[in-house]
């Protein structure tokens, strides 16, 4: 260990010697990964609050039956209070939360935060393989928010302020017959702009994962957190171009008279659903898969006990990439897709189910005969592991294209890609942050309150969440502003939970503030011996530039296991 | 034993309490107060789909969570730095991984099995006794009985809060219900004069997207007369959330008296071209 004490020492005299920019140029101007992480994460935090808060705003407008909310909203932010303003508010509400929580939070958090921070760290590389791009990457994304966010004040349907229409962009809906206003254009660049940044951000992790791995660190020697990262990167780099080819027909369907997808023309809105989902369904595993990883370094780190069949993660890591791409129509089951493209996409969405369950069973077994500490990271990480499950198993049911035929666009859909995103990728994102903040900042956060914020969440999702299965199987339709007053208990038993994780939410707030605030200081590896990847033997928060002389990874090749199981070791 | 058949009867009575009321003779088919299972289902299809949920996946999808949630628990409980301060460094056991790999694949082909015989019925339609075009539009449906029924059609929207009649529910009562008769096989050939909608008939165990330019053909045959609702299940603009779906079944006798009645009422020259017309997007 004498020699990394030696290594950092090093890097921290080398920084000193290159004059690095302060102030905020340091971060407008910056090409440090770490400072882009930082960043995305900033980014990715904000636009969670304001997805919250968008989410918490909707929940208060069903919390009973009526229109209460949103005419006061409308009001406020249009102007316009009459019921059809608010109406459409509603619509815009909805579809801006998932437009930002997908593109804005997710994404940034986990590949553009988590994965700029850590993949250099975990591989042994300095930086990442292109700097500038890795700038033009990050500022893009926030170009892009911005016109999302003009979006919401400039007309849509006719008479109408901001997008209504679903994340889903479905046309007719989104082109001039729905929609001619250019409230939707300006979606189409802000899901533009984020593609390119998502597009240059998966080739920069691409290349550095290839070539900048340390001398010894082998792909079978790399922690799981990369692996993901790079398995991910290449998912947004297939997928990405599909959405961008749609999203470019839609826009000249909307601006050039072309009828890509009008059927006057000889168009067919259905062939935008196929591309959408091409991208769309790829993409929720883009959401997860990062996720997976932080959570398999977490489950390891804290049961003090290398991951358990580490090559079988990957190649079910790999196995999920795969199968990704071929299951897009169970999205379409309802558009009258023929009996036999039903059959096949019954099929081979059911089917991975089966290594998404050996990924579960994996991080079971890793914790087996662990000696499992419940610090914050690993509570978020085995909640993660429980709410994936029931989110996994829901979408076995909805596999079924049968029985989709009743539980589609219903609440039992919004309960099921809640159970994996809100509480699967969003509670791998807490997992990572609470595990990598002490590294990131140098300051320990305050563990009872993140205990606080744990259970606060935990139990708000869930609360939120589960009822909407009864919801579902009652019939209520999703994306609906009013219902009947037989659905009043759940959705008020459902507001109550958002408000509780809305609490939650605050908790973290001051969570946060309360760490910069205390500075308790984290010192190199504030886990002990189960954290055994590269980043934890660098200082903390780490030197400006690492691994400038790159350290010598050693596997332990009897057993074949990788640096990351803790065999390895470093010289 | 004692655990196995207190574990048998839990899903059951899952299962049973997810399952329909089985009521008398007309069905109201809407939701409940405070429900939290399937609506009741009057056709064949429709009870298939509430069987091969309640009796095929529920458990399967309620045993894998429970033993998840178990083993989580134990192993938390179990191995905690407390009770097992040393961590064992076993990071392989290949028969346990080929195991949960096969077991899982195995309890798939179980669910494919009932899944796909009834993906088949749902979709190679019987030969109709009755063929009704449904047409949407923002915000509400026209349904068109063809000629042979006397070749008239009408438009179904929704019932103002401040005009529905006592027992009527708020936002999905409609006020032209489709009527159909008991006991025939009924297809509908659904399509859109605008944007994306979507026809759905829980109680049926019906949903078929309208799309423009398209027409998408769909059945039911319900067995049981009553009242029976569903809503637009495709997001359609500011008014999604006020499209009901209103279906009255009805005997063959009551039928054939509505329709009189109908024929009366719609048949104004335009409906009859309406439901004549071939579907041509405008």
């Amino acid at each position: 260990m004498a020699s990394v004490t030696d290594l950092t020492h090093h890097d921290v005299e080398a920084h000193h010697e290159h004059a690095h920019p302060t102030g905020w140029r340091r971060f407008l101007y910056s090409t440090n990964h770490k400072d882009i992480g930082t960043l995305y994460l900033v980014l990715a935090v904000c636009a969670g609050l304001i997805g919250t808060t968008i989410s918490v705003v909707i929940r208060a407008e069903l919390m009973e039956p009526g229109l209460h909310v949103f005419p006061l909203i409308s009001a406020i932010m249009t102007g316009d209070g009459s019921i059809d303003a608010a109406k459409n508010m509603y619509n815009v509400f909805f579809t801006s939360h998932a437009i930002i929580m997908i593109f804005f939070m997710v994404m940034p958090a986990m590949m553009g935060g988590f994965g700029n921070w850590m993949v250099p760290l975990m591989i042994g590389a300095p930086d990442m393989a292109f700097p500038r791009l890795n700038n033009l990457s990050f500022w893009l994304l926030a170009a892009s928010f911005c016109l999302l966010m003009c979006s919401l004040f400039v007309e849509g349907s006719p008479g109408m302020k901001g997008f209504g229409g679903g994340w889903v962009l479905y046309p007719p809906m989104s082109s001039n017959a729905g929609a001619p206003g250019p409230a939707v254009d300006f979606v189409i660049l802000a899901m533009h702009l984020a593609g390119a940044s998502s597009i240059i951000g998966s080739i920069n992790f691409i290349a550095t994962i290839l070539n900048m791995r340390a001398p010894g660190m082998t792909m079978f020697r790399m922690p799981l957190f990369p692996w993901s990262v790079l398995v991910t990167a290449f998912l947004l780099l297939l997928a990405l171009p599909v959405l961008a080819g749609a999203l470019t027909m839609l826009l000249t369907d909307r601006n050039f008279h072309t009828t890509f997808f009008d059927p006057a023309g000889g168009g067919d809105p259905i062939l935008f659903q196929h591309l959408f989902w091409f991208f769309g369904h790829p993409e929720v595993y883009i959401l997860i898969i990062p996720g997976f990883g932080i959570v398999s370094q977490v489950v390891a780190t804290f049961s003090k006990k290398p991951i358990f069949g580490y090559v079988g993660m990957v190649y079910a890591m790999l196995a999920i990439a795969l199968l990704g791409f071929a299951v897009w129509a169970h999205h379409m089951f309802t558009t009258g897709l023929s009996l036999n493209a039903q059959r096949y996409f019954v099929f081979a969405t059911m089917v991975i189910a089966v290594p998404t369950g050996v990924k579960v069973f994996s991080w079971l077994a890793t914790m087996w005969g662990g000696s499992i500490s419940l610090k914050p990271p690993m509570l978020w990480a085995i909640g993660f592991i429980f709410v994936f499950t029931v989110g996994g198993v829901t979408g076995v049911v909805l596999a079924n294209a049968a029985v989709t035929r009743y539980l589609h666009d219903t609440y039992y859909v919004v309960a099921h890609f809640h159970y994996t995103m809100s509480l699967g990728a969003v509670f791998s994102i807490f997992a990572g942050f609470y595990y990598w903040f002490p590294k990131m900042t140098g300051y320990l956060y305050d563990d009872r309150l993140a205990k606080w914020h744990f259970w606060l969440m935990f139990a708000g999702i869930n609360i939120t969440f589960f009822p909407q299965h009864f919801l579902g199987f009652q019939g209520m339709p999703r994306r609906v502003v009013d219902y009947t007053e037989a659905y009043a208990l759940w959705n008020m038993v459902s507001s109550l939970g958002a408000y509780i994780s809305g609490v939650g939410t605050i908790v973290f707030v001051y969570l946060i503030y309360e760490a910069f605030a205390a500075k308790r200081l984290a010192g190199n590896n504030p886990w002990g011996p189960g954290a055994t990847t590269l980043e934890w033997t660098l200082t903390s928060p780490p030197p400006f530039h690492q691994f400038e002389t790159p350290p010598h990874i050693f596997g332990d090749e009897e057993t074949h296991a990788p640096a990351i199981a803790g065999h390895g070791s470093m010289a | 034993m004692r655990v196995r058949s207190n574990a048998v009867s839990a899903v059951i009575a899952l299962a049973c309490a997810l399952s329909p009321p089985r009521a008398g003779a007309a069905v109201f088919g809407g939701p409940a107060p405070g429900g939290v299972g399937f609506l009741p289902t009057v056709s064949d299809n429709g009870d298939d789909i509430v069987w091969l949920h309640n009796w095929i996946l529920l458990p399967v999808t309620v045993g894998i969570s429970a033993l998840v949630l178990g083993l989580i628990v134990y192993i938390v409980y179990r191995f905690n730095e407390d009770a097992n301060p040393v961590p064992s460094r076993r990071t392989h056991n290949g028969l346990l991984e080929v195991i949960w790999t096969v077991t899982p694949a195995l309890l798939l082909v179980f669910i494919a099995v009932p899944s796909f015989r009834l993906l088949a019925k749902q979709l190679i339609i019987p030969a109709p006794d009755l063929t009704l075009k449904v047409t949407a539009s923002q915000w509400h449906w026209n349904y068109g009985y063809p000629k042979s029924e006397g070749g008239f059609s009408f438009d179904s929207l929704i019932v103002d809060d401040k005009d529905l009649k006592p027992g009527e529910p708020r936002v999905i009562t409609a006020d032209h219900p489709m009527v159909v008769p008991i006991g025939k096989v009924i297809e509908v050939d659904v399509t859109s004069q605008d944007v994306i909608h979507s026809f759905s008939v829980p109680s049926f165990g019906v949903k078929i997207d309208a799309i423009p330019g398209r027409l998408n053909k769909y059945w039911f045959k319900a067995d049981r007369e009553g009242f029976y609702y569903g809503q637009c299940s495709n997001i359609c603009g500011i008014d999604h959330a006020f499209m009901p779906i209103n279906v009255r079944v009805v005997s063959q006798q009551d039928y054939e008296a509505w329709l009189i009645e109908a024929k009366k009422e719609f048949a104004t020259a335009d409906a009859v071209d309406l439901a004549a017309a071939p579907l041509v997007h405008p």
